[in-house]
């Protein structure tokens, strides 16, 4: 069984995710559409902080025998690797549309100089 | 003027102050097939309306057929989404002057003639915002798919909840705007699907919206921005939207006129 102390602790860490990810999105320092994995993962750490029971189940899925609270451990690490993988779509897109700018502005300015003056 | 003539010529020109600067914003992604329809109509319905085409990342020749068409282009370097790229157009109309906006899709879902119905409110001083709404009226059956019906019945009724007052249809690109609209969306819009947050962002900044009903045509070209899994996304992303909303006690502050 997990330890209630672990319970305790891992949801009042989610919750404090939670409430940050909800002030980052209030302060239009984070878009939506970013938070709502960050939401996911808060969620789904959150449940199985309280849901001791849940947690002991999937413990038994896996194969982890000694310490449950383990599974906590690899759900949060697979989310991060969730979340840093969207990370790198997302710096790949933002990379292609800074040299379409890039490249536009290049002819812009080339067009604005060849232009005769008036 | 007798009805018939009413019908037969349905321009707005004659109700329209001639010296009223008026702006038609579109926004299209890929609409080649529809766009010059699309521009010619507004044209018709009213000669004074300058177009305003925003292309937003097209991968075809949409740019160039609207411009044939007549209207003012501007080419998004890549795709924004729909928020992005209509705030674009309402930054041209603040930054050229225009006082009366109307919105409308690129795709030929929207028939310029009902214009007249969502300018004549903003004309009489009536309102700032006004929403071409396809449920407003009782016999007016839009016949989309079911969960993206339920999913427009249950945004609306969330937000009449918030803005405390009747909107039928949130989802509506068709509408129009005076000079406060106009600058309060070219400061503020939202991204991805904007038109949840934008009505409530409206009631927010205390504009007066009118909602009123209009008929629209199934799509001729191109197909729905919206399928199956993105509905998921959206449905997501604007409740989120909205319930962080709730708690954003600072409004954003409006730019001053500087003409």
């Amino acid at each position: 069984m997990t330890p209630l102390v672990v319970s305790i602790a891992g949801a009042v860490a989610s919750v404090l995710l939670i409430v940050v990810i909800i002030e980052l999105i209030r302060s239009r320092r984070l878009r939506e559409r970013y938070a709502l994995l960050w939401l996911l993962t808060g969620l789904v750490l959150l449940v199985f902080s309280l849901w001791r029971g849940g947690l002991n189940t999937i413990a038994g899925w896996t194969g982890v025998t000694g310490y449950p609270p383990a599974v906590l451990f690899a759900l949060g690490l697979l989310f991060v690797i969730v979340v840093l993988l969207h990370y790198s779509t997302v710096i790949s897109k933002l990379s292609d549309q800074n040299t379409i700018l890039a490249q536009r502005l290049a002819l812009l300015e080339a067009e604005l100089q060849e232009r005769p003056r008036r | 003027m007798s009805s018939t003539s009413e019908l037969a010529k349905p321009a707005a020109s004659a109700t329209m102050p001639a010296t009223l600067r008026r702006v038609a914003i579109v926004p299209a992604r890929n609409e080649e097939g529809a766009i010059a329809a699309v521009v010619r109509e507004i044209r018709a319905f009213d000669p004074g309306l300058d177009v305003v085409v925003i292309d937003d990342g097209s991968t075809d020749r949409t740019a160039a057929v609207a411009a044939a068409a007549g209207a003012h282009v501007v080419r998004l370097p890549f795709n924004l989404g729909i928020g992005g790229a209509v705030q674009t157009g309402f930054r041209y109309a603040l930054a050229h002057g225009f006082e009366l906006a109307v919105r409308l899709d690129g795709d030929g879902q929207h028939e310029a003639y009902e214009l007249a119905k969502v300018i004549e409110p903003i004309l009489a001083g009536e309102a700032d915002i006004v929403v071409g709404s396809r449920f407003a009226a009782r016999d007016g059956h839009y016949k989309g798919p079911l969960p993206r019906r339920v999913g427009i019945r249950l945004f609306a009724a969330i937000v009449s909840m918030l803005v405390r007052q009747r909107v039928t249809d949130t989802t509506s690109g068709f509408q129009a705007l005076n000079r406060r609209g106009i600058t309060l969306f070219a400061a503020d819009y939202p991204h991805d699907y904007p038109e949840v947050e934008a009505t409530v962002m409206v009631y927010r900044h205390r504009l007066r919206l009118r909602e009123v009903p209009v008929t629209m045509r199934e799509r001729s070209t191109g197909s729905s921005s919206i399928t199956a899994l993105r509905s998921v996304y959206y449905i997501a992303k604007v409740s989120l939207a909205l319930f962080v909303g709730l708690f954003r006690r600072s409004i954003t502050p409006l730019e001053e006129d500087t003409e």
